[in-house]
């Protein structure tokens, strides 16, 4: 019967860690703006670039009215 | 009868705006106008065609004006206040961006660094219209960076305001953590109190009880110092102002129930009620989050600064320079612009002023000024460019010397004493006299009875339910509001809209459309002849009367001759040998001591005498909104009205007929006067709702107990208000006020239920009977129900007033 503290002992951690991502997320400003990464993901390319999408830019052209 | 014959119709492939016969076309593409074509080509160069493909034309057409009015940006000073962040390789820096309306803008905004090498990241803001761009300043200077954008057009709006930083702080972070946490810490203690629930008395000699409750008390910790904080402060500072609010009793049942629960827990007496705490603190903690509906894309404090533009064009001698209006000072030339507005108080040098003050004196008609007169700031200068010398400084003038008035040295958070709280006044005063009670009682047999009775008091009356159910009803009311286009700045704002019971309107813009104003002809009808007669005399002149009759009519000009204008009385010539006059009564007739009879100052009246007969009389009315009657005229039962008129009292008898005969009607009312016309409505004891729209309202909208700004966008400037209202929803003002009246019932209705719970749970507490478990059944059923009750309520209250 003992295991159950152990038990309890590793669902808060698990739940502690939960707790964690989501104050993480708050602080890092996901909660800010909730409108427009909803349009975000309709764009076929990714928009926001890194340090090494800056210097080789995607090639594909997508086809005006296409 | 018009001459253009549409033969198809083409959309601008950038704009999506109709081009007929002047459309340019590449390679069948067809283009309205050189600079749509101009961003197509660029954007097609990048390979950023992409842009077009989200959704049906999205391009704005790009400003043709030239790029010498971003000048400003050049200066030091002024990038520094503009850029939000810099540490020598990259600026951050924010713009507002009105134009931004759909995918293919945030797209297109945040594939920049495609376009401009300097620029290394950007991230939109839909909501708030925003765009936040990270660039190099040694690659793109700012001025580039705004060139660029105005280029795409996508020309930042940027105003006074923006060269004060502030700080924003989303509050609503701090708020979301705390909910995070409390529900957190909730959901585990109550998974820790099941065994206690289930009473299983056969865990008891084992260890697995302390262990539980010490994890418990753990998982508690925080809910106490960091959850519940908020109200722990506010009912510290409500006792330290000798203001009791809703708090107050809501701290200390919270520290009742941790207290107590330490207590039990401690000499191993019970579980304690740490569930039932740390319930609480969540669910006033989601009520808040409820309560707090916020518009990202409005703004409820703005002042002139949001209004004035940055920047201004300054002779220094030969040579114009685009300079930022702070760095004006007293002697310097300013040029002013088609469209500009004024920024400080100048005397007119040279040009022909016509000086649009509609939004700072509310008087509808562009007022003309000549050589040597004085302009203030704030007015748009209409027509041809000015030239003026600056007397008074930005902030000194005359309409920002408003914003120095007393009004707005108080604090701007004015405290709305909400029923909730006067409530919670008597509320605590009867909790503390039961406690007491109770303990005299219990402390003449057993102390241990007294301290659990006393404190299983001070739990029970904790107000959860009452402090649930204002900011349910209030934020269900406020959302049902905001679906109608009527945004508050707070939910306080209802309660504060229940309580008014006098209306005072604004004229021009509230009640009237701004423009065009309706034109009306006295006597027979006008032939076509006639109609082109006047026509080609009246668009000679830029006086209003004229240029709003040169606009109402549809006819090929003919060639004027002997034109004469006298400023103040009125326009002659002849037209294919027929002499026309449009003017003042004795002009028409061509007497100089005629005057008309009857009829005077009602609307603005220009005469028209064709081959010196009299033929007629323009009238000019101010165009009143759809449907503002009805709902004057159901106002008029509830409420005393009043309307302060910063035009001209020409109005006066329709206003008459509209408000009838005892409302007050002022006319000429300076921003001033308006302002302590509220004041003084008010020190009779009288709860004032104003409603407005311009910079000339300010003052009375912020000196009322609740200013409601009218709007025909609600995205457009509005001044400091309450409430932003879209104009198309003037009319039904009577129906949202009913709706905080039904809502602050229905506040004392959820009050009285929660009273109910709270003798029920006072009966068991004061006979010394309270358990854990009745706790944790009684404090969810009660707040749960109250929560039902007031958003269902409201609901059903706007359903039944008819704004759902």
């Amino acid at each position: 019967m003992y295991v159950i503290v152990i038990l309890l002992g590793a669902s808060l951690l698990v739940a502690t860690g939960f707790l964690l991502a989501f104050w993480w997320a708050v602080r890092s400003g996901q909660y800010d703006d909730t409108y427009t990464p909803a349009l975000r993901v309709l764009f076929e390319e990714k928009s926001v670039p890194t340090d090494t999408e800056n210097t080789t830019k995607p090639s594909s052209e997508i086809q005006h009215g296409g | 009868m018009a001459g253009t014959i549409v033969t198809e119709e083409l959309a601008c492939t950038h704009c999506g705006a109709r081009c007929r016969d002047q459309a340019l076309s590449v390679g069948g593409d067809v283009f309205c106008c050189s600079g749509c074509k101009a961003v197509y080509e660029l954007l097609h160069s990048a390979e950023l065609s992409a842009y077009y493909g989200q959704a049906t034309p999205p391009g704005i057409k790009p400003s043709a004006e030239d790029s010498s009015r971003f000048a400003y940006l050049d200066d030091p000073a002024v990038s520094r206040k503009l850029v939000d962040f810099s540490d020598g390789e990259t600026d951050r820096v924010s713009f507002v961006i009105p134009q931004i309306h759909c995918a293919s803008c945030v797209w297109l905004l945040e594939n920049l660094y495609r376009l401009n090498p300097g620029i290394s990241r950007s991230q939109v803001n839909f909501l708030r219209r925003e765009v936040s761009i990270q660039f190099d300043p040694k690659i793109v200077t700012l001025r580039q960076l705004v060139e660029q954008l105005a280029k795409l057009g996508y020309e930042p709006r940027i105003r006074l305001e923006h060269f004060e930083r502030v700080e924003r702080r989303d509050p609503r972070r701090s708020l979301y953590l705390k909910v995070g946490v409390a529900g957190f810490c909730f959901a585990n203690i109550m998974l820790l109190s099941f065994p206690d629930y289930l009473n299983a008395r056969e865990l008891e000699q084992t260890l697995f009880p302390l262990v539980f409750r010490i994890a418990m008390v753990i998982l508690a910790l925080p809910v106490l110092f960091y959850s519940a904080s908020d109200y722990f402060r506010s009912s510290f500072y409500s006792l330290r102002s000798r203001m009791i609010n809703i708090d107050v009793p809501l701290a200390l049942g919270m520290a009742a129930l941790f207290g107590r629960s330490i207590y039990d827990i401690t000499i191993n007496a019970g579980p304690g009620f740490l569930d039932s705490f740390s319930g609480l603190v969540f669910f006033l903690l989601l009520g808040k989050l409820f309560q707090d509906r916020t518009y990202e894309r409005l703004s409820f404090d703005r002042d002139y600064k949001a209004y004035f533009p940055a920047s201004i064009t300054r002779r220094a001698g030969d040579s114009e320079i685009s300079v930022p209006v702070t760095g004006l000072i007293v002697g310097d030339r300013i040029i002013v612009r088609n469209q500009e507005i004024v920024p400080a108080d100048s005397i007119l040098i040279s040009g022909n002023g016509s000086i649009d003050y509609s939004f700072v004196t509310g008087e509808s008609t562009p007022r003309p000024a000549t050589s040597g007169a004085m302009v203030y700031a704030g007015g748009r200068q209409v027509g041809t460019t000015i030239e003026l010398e600056v007397v008074k400084e930005v902030s000194q003038s005359y309409l920002t010397s408003l914003w120095n008035s007393a009004t707005y040295a108080k604090d701007s958070r004015r405290s709305i004493s909400t029923v909730a709280d006067r409530f919670g006044k008597y509320f605590t005063a009867a909790v503390i006299l039961i406690a007491a009670a109770t303990a005299i009682f219990w402390l003449r047999r057993d102390v241990d009875i007294a301290i659990n009775a006393v404190t299983a008091v001070l739990i029970v009356a904790c107000p959860c339910a009452l402090a649930l159910s204002s900011p349910f009803v209030l934020g269900t009311a406020m959302r049902i509001l905001g679906s109608q286009n009527f945004f508050l700045k707070n939910a306080a704002v209802v309660e504060a809209m229940a309580t008014a019971d006098t209306i005072v309107f604004d004229k021009t813009g509230t009640l009237t459309i701004n423009e065009p104003e309706r034109l009306t002809f006295d006597g027979a009808e006008l032939s076509d002849e006639e109609i082109r007669l006047i026509k080609s005399l009246a668009r000679h002149s830029t006086h209003p009367a004229s240029r709003r009759i040169d606009a109402e009519f549809q006819a090929e000009p003919a060639a004027v001759r002997e034109y004469a204008e006298e400023s103040g009385m009125g326009i002659s010539g002849l037209v294919n040998g027929r002499s026309v006059r449009l003017g003042r009564y004795s002009w028409a007739v061509d007497d100089t001591t005629a005057s008309a009879n009857g009829s005077q100052g009602e609307g603005s009246v220009t005469y028209l005498a064709i081959d010196g007969q009299l033929r007629g009389k323009f009238r000019m009315n101010n165009r009143y909104r759809a449907g503002i009657e009805e709902t004057i005229r159901a106002l008029r039962a509830d409420y005393s009205l009043a309307v302060l008129s910063g035009d001209n009292a020409k109005e006066r008898g329709r206003l008459t007929d509209l408000f009838g005969a005892n409302t007050p009607l002022r006319f000429d009312q300076s921003p001033h006067d308006k302002l302590n016309a509220v004041d003084s409505i008010q020190s009779d004891g009288r709860r004032v709702l104003m409603i407005g729209d311009g910079l000339n309202d300010a003052g009375a909208l912020k000196a009322a107990t609740v200013g409601i700004a009218v709007s025909d966008q609600a995205i457009n400037f509005t001044p400091a208000c309450d409430g932003i209202l879209e104009a198309s929803q003037l009319h039904k003002l009577n129906k949202f006020l009913l709706l905080a009246r039904a809502s602050r019932n229905l506040i004392l209705a959820s009050i009285a239920i929660s009273i109910f719970y709270n003798v029920i749970g006072l009966a068991f507490a004061a006979s010394g009977h309270l358990s854990p478990l009745v706790s944790a059944i009684l404090m969810p059923v009660s707040s749960v129900s109250v929560v039902l009750f007031a958003t269902l309520g409201t609901r059903l209250a706007a359903r039944r007033i008819g704004v759902s």
